[in-house]
């Protein structure tokens, strides 16, 4: 090997020596590092630099790992301290020792990040302890013994470290490998794209554990503070500051509502709802005071003159309704130091505008230019006189630019530091243009449906599952499509109660009891239909002892009434389409007898009453097939529905009860009750683990329970017992003998209702 | 004969007129047709009865009305005491009797066939028939009936007949201009006109949320209520919260709001 081809210094060289290494690259950066460590790091510190680079070195892992070290671990010692070097050092062999030598690299390159997001020791370890569970977790064996494939996220998760650490807390960091490890452990490619934050799934749990306030979760909030201090009221729609990291979007307005950032975090002792606020008041500030003028006659110059004056002005109205506003907008506003921008080497249009803006702003601000304090002066001059307006201000924008300009002023380096005010928009509606300029963009382009790409049906709903792993949900997870069931002949249905006749006039009977005649007793009736002897005794001894007795002494009766919802759901799953035991039909034609007698004997009940069918074939695909809707008659239209019932594919339970209990929500009754037909446990295809979905049910029906359902499965599988009472609790029945069932469910039906 | 006196509106209500109601219901009263007030609570209905009663010199009898109250707590009722029965007038049968202005507040909160024994008495006859006692009652002439609803509550069981309904003539009440409300407050409470501006502009934004998780803006009353705490030295915002806030609302989002707006109002 040649021999370094840089000089070693002599007072290095024996470090150099306990290096001991042979890579002409590093030889080249060694002096420069060296320095700088000695500069940096106590003599123990240097010691275990030279030691733990000279392991790296002798690895196998080319000079990568050894030149990284030598560069930044000064720089990451200052930060984090140099005990931290032995947890490093402990993570790098585990994964030396495992076949993901090939991730070192990529976690020492993101390490100087990592150590400015985590700047203590304890924080560090805790991170390494997350990367070395997705190691352990995520490498493969091939007979369980011996780990032999790398893990594939591992590498993409250090690349993508800046933006998780930005956006997530260690807790939120845990959760969203967690998640990775656990649906992608099986499926190298998918675990890639996870990890790297390309598939949607990857991004929609780093949004759902971002730190900070999100506007999904306090729009409501934001619509009142609109609405309530402003009598406005528009879209807000979010757009996500996760991922462009070079080109921060900036808020804006437009016809289609208010673009606002989808998290704020708080800032300068600014709650993030606040700054949603300000950002706000801001923008309903230019609705309500700013009136568009012609940019065309403008320098770019003057325009961002004009723009930054006319954020002042309307602030300053704002404030004037509102003063409490001035203390939040005083904390976000940049304070640039008067000195910061040497006007010799670049631009400092801005640097100067965002000094005249804070100095319009708070009165309390140091700065000695007069030409600032003049203008700031002859602002509150203007405004002082009534509302002013957009074009007066940006006259005098135009004036402030004309006496300060700068030959400097087209230097195209600007001075950004500090400039930029992050709760004004982009005054996009400030302006109006004659002609076409050429530095418009076209922010939103017009989005035409081609023709052929009509919607068919209506638009999947999103709903979440239940995974008990984690104990939280999957979001959006499930997507069911709903649609009219098709339809058959009526006549087959009419005939179903021909052949139970029967059994339909015994259920007359019952029905017949159940009806609405419970009388009610009501007491305390000054003018009643009899006389309430309690009370009137009561009376008779009060008027004996001298007191004033109650002259309510009367009761009445009312009839009750009943005042219930029933929602009917039928798992419509392949499994129904086998004979049931011990008879010559199918399961799915003795439901359907079933369904039809209970139909006609909710009918004659008059209670609302739905039926809806479900059966999905992946978590892509649920199926919720509409038979009766509450308001409709049970008639010929439902009969055919009922008639053309087909049974096909799995039965993924619990998002089909989110569905149906979202429209039984809406029913105005006391009682809302959900009786589930099925003959089975949840399963579908894209679910490994049987637990998973039974679980979903069961979450499902805690759910149904807060919006104040009762739910109520009615099982034909003889085995149900192993899981049935683990989603419904008490709340089922199990018709061992399926041929007994177009009786029984009408019975059960009128006893849960009795 | 009872005491007519002990109805009389003995000081001067504070009454801020918004407009000419003042002179209407005068000319009301000189006809002794039947008013009705309506408006959200706590606008001033109560306040403008009172005051018009102390005007011109009537007593004046309030019936807080009551889901219940059956009609022979208007009309009166037989007592039974040591000697029998006795016969008891009620509110409405005194006021007929002493020609009082009877108040009946809330109206619509009577059941409906409580409501109807006004009937009588609010057409061109002017007569309360007694059933129970045999007796029909001639108005005294000064007597006048007046009732006050709030529409904001209307729902399908709380509303008036329309035979209830026309046998009125209707004042519509709303809560007060901003200027006109800042100057009820700083006469009523004592306190300043800008102090009293910035109360009324919270009460603002909670009226414009009506509809939007509040039934009811904050009121007048409410905001007098805010004021006195101010003028009795609670913090301002403090009071605020106290007086206007947390009465009127359960609901988180709304509560936070409102607590935004008061923060930003007082700087």
């Amino acid at each position: 090997m040649a021999t370094a081809v840089v000089e070693i210094p002599s007072e290095l060289q024996s470090y150099w020596k306990n290096l001991d290494c042979g890579f002409p690259r590093v030889a080249e950066v060694f002096p420069e590092c060296m320095q700088e460590a000695l500069k940096k790091l106590t003599n123990d510190g240097i010691d275990a630099y030279i030691e733990n680079a000279r392991f790296l070195g002798k690895m196998g892992r080319g000079a990568e790992p050894i030149l990284i070290f030598l560069e930044e671990w000064p720089g990451i010692a200052k930060l984090i301290g140099e005990d931290s070097l032995q947890d490093i050092m402990l993570f790098i062999r585990k994964m030396g020792k495992s076949p993901n030598g090939k991730a070192i690299v990529p976690f020492l390159q993101s390490l100087p990040v990592t150590a400015r997001r985590l700047p203590s020791r304890d924080q560090l370890s805790d991170y390494l302890t997350i990367a070395l569970d997705l190691m352990e977790r995520t490498t493969g064996s091939v007979h369980g013994i011996h780990q032999t494939f790398p893990s594939p996220g591992l590498p993409e998760m250090f690349k993508q470290v800046p933006i998780l650490l930005g956006q997530l807390s260690l807790a939120g960091l845990k959760h969203w490998v967690d998640y990775g490890v656990r649906y992608y452990d099986d499926h190298p490619e998918r675990q890639t794209e996870y990890f790297s934050l390309h598939s949607a799934d990857s991004k929609a749990v780093l949004q759902r554990e971002r730190h900070g306030t999100l506007l999904v979760d306090n729009d409501r909030k934001l619509n009142l503070y609109m609405r309530g201090l402003w009598q406005d009221e528009d879209m807000l729609i979010p757009y996500s500051s996760a991922f462009d990291e070079l080109r921060k979007p900036i808020p804006y307005y437009d016809k289609l509502g208010i673009r606002l950032p989808d998290v704020y975090n708080d800032a300068h002792g600014v709650t993030g709802i606040d700054r949603y606020r300000a950002t706000l008041a801001h923008i309903i500030g230019h609705r309500r005071w700013t009136k568009a003028i012609i940019a065309d006659n403008m320098s770019p110059q003057q325009r961002m003159a004009a723009e930054f004056l006319e954020d002042c002005r309307v602030e300053y109205l704002a404030m004037r309704e509102y003063p409490g506003l001035r203390r939040i907008f005083t904390a976000l506003h940049p304070m640039p130091a008067e000195d910061a921008c040497d006007p010799e080497k670049e631009s400092s249009v801005r640097h100067r505008l965002a000094m005249l803006s804070r100095a319009i702003l708070d009165s309390q601000h140091p700065y000695k230019n007069q030409n600032i304090i003049e203008f700031a002066r002859r602002f509150h001059e203007l405004m002082q006189q009534g509302e002013s307006s957009t074009q007066e201000i940006a006259e005098l924008a135009i004036t402030f630019v004309a006496r300060t300009r700068l030959q400097s002023d087209n230097l195209p380096k600007t001075h950004f530091k500090d400039t930029v005010v992050d709760f004004r928009d982009d005054n996009r509606q400030m302006w109006k243009f004659i002609e076409e300029g050429d530095e418009e963009e076209a922010f939103d382009e017009q989005r035409k449906i081609e023709p052929g790409e009509e919607l068919k049906g209506l638009p999947p709903r999103h709903y979440h599952e239940w995974d008990y792993n984690s104990q939280s949900y999957r979001p959006d997870w499930v997507s069911v499509y709903e649609g009219l069931h098709p339809q058959g002949n009526a006549a087959d249905i009419d005939k179903l109660l021909e052949k139970h006749a029967g059994l339909a006039k015994r259920l007359k009977k019952m029905l017949d009891l159940l009806k609405p005649q419970d009388k009610v007793r009501i007491r305390y009736q000054e003018e009643g239909s009899e006389l309430d002897l309690d009370v009137a005794i009561r009376s008779l001894i009060d008027y004996k002892s001298g007191a004033q007795p109650d002259t309510r002494i009367n009761m009445s009766h009312r009839n009750d009434g009943r005042n219930i919802a029933v929602m009917l759901l039928l798992d419509l799953s392949e499994s129904l389409n086998e004979k049931a035991a011990g008879s010559q039909q199918t399961i799915l034609e003795l439901s359907q007898e079933a369904v039809t007698i209970l139909g006609w004997a909710v009918e004659k009940l008059g209670d609302p009453f739905a039926i809806a069918g479900f059966h999905s074939n992946t978590r892509h695909d649920v199926r919720y097939l509409h038979i009766k809707g509450y308001t409709e008659r049970w008639g010929d239209d439902v009969k055919s529905r009922l008639a053309a019932m087909e049974a096909s594919y799995s039965t993924r339970m619990g998002a089909a009860m989110r569905h149906a209990a979202h429209y039984l929500e809406k029913q105005q009754a006391d009682k809302k009750l959900m009786l589930i037909l099925t003959d089975g446990e949840p399963a579908d295809i894209d679910s490994k683990d049987g637990r998973i979905l039974i679980e979903d049910a069961r979450q499902a029906v805690k759910e149904l329970d807060q919006q104040g359902i009762y739910s109520y499965c009615i099982n034909l599988d003889p085995k149900a017992d192993e899981y049935v009472s683990d989603i419904f609790g008490k709340q089922y029945t199990i018709v061992d003998n399926v041929a007994q069932l177009p009786e029984r469910l009408p019975e059960l039906f009128i006893s849960l209702t009795k | 004969m009872t005491n007519k006196d002990q109805y009389k509106v003995g000081k001067e209500p504070f009454y801020q007129a918004q407009s000419d109601e003042v002179t209407l219901y005068e000319a009301a009263y000189a006809a002794r047709l039947p008013v009705m007030v309506k408006g959200p609570t706590g606008c001033g209905k109560s306040r403008f009865i009172e005051y018009m009663a102390w005007k011109l010199n009537k007593p004046l009898i309030t019936v807080a009305c009551n889901e219940d109250m059956t009609a022979s707590d208007l009309v009166g009722r037989y007592l039974l005491d040591a000697n029998g029965t006795r016969w008891l007038d009620g509110p409405l049968t005194t006021a007929a009797r002493i020609g009082a202005i009877c108040y009946l507040d809330e109206i619509v909160e009577a059941r409906q066939d409580t409501t109807v024994v006004i009937h009588p008495l609010t057409d061109h006859r002017r007569t309360l028939p007694l059933d129970k006692k045999g007796e029909l009652i001639e108005a005294h002439p000064d007597f006048q009936l007046v009732i006050s609803y709030n529409p904001g509550y209307q729902s399908l069981m709380k509303d008036l007949k329309q035979s209830t309904k026309q046998r009125f003539t209707a004042f519509e009440f709303n809560y007060p201009e901003a200027k006109v409300e800042s100057e009820i407050l700083s006469k009523e409470a004592g306190i300043e006109v800008g102090l009293a501006a910035k109360l009324v502009k919270i009460g603002q934004a909670a009226r414009n949320l009506k509809g939007h998780g509040l039934d009811e803006g904050i009121s007048t009353r409410l905001l007098v209520y805010a004021a006195t705490l101010i003028k009795g030295g609670v913090e301002a915002k403090a009071a605020c919260r106290m007086a206007l806030v947390r009465p009127i609302t359960d609901d988180a989002d709304i509560r936070d709001t409102l607590d935004h707006a008061i923060a930003a109002t007082f700087a």
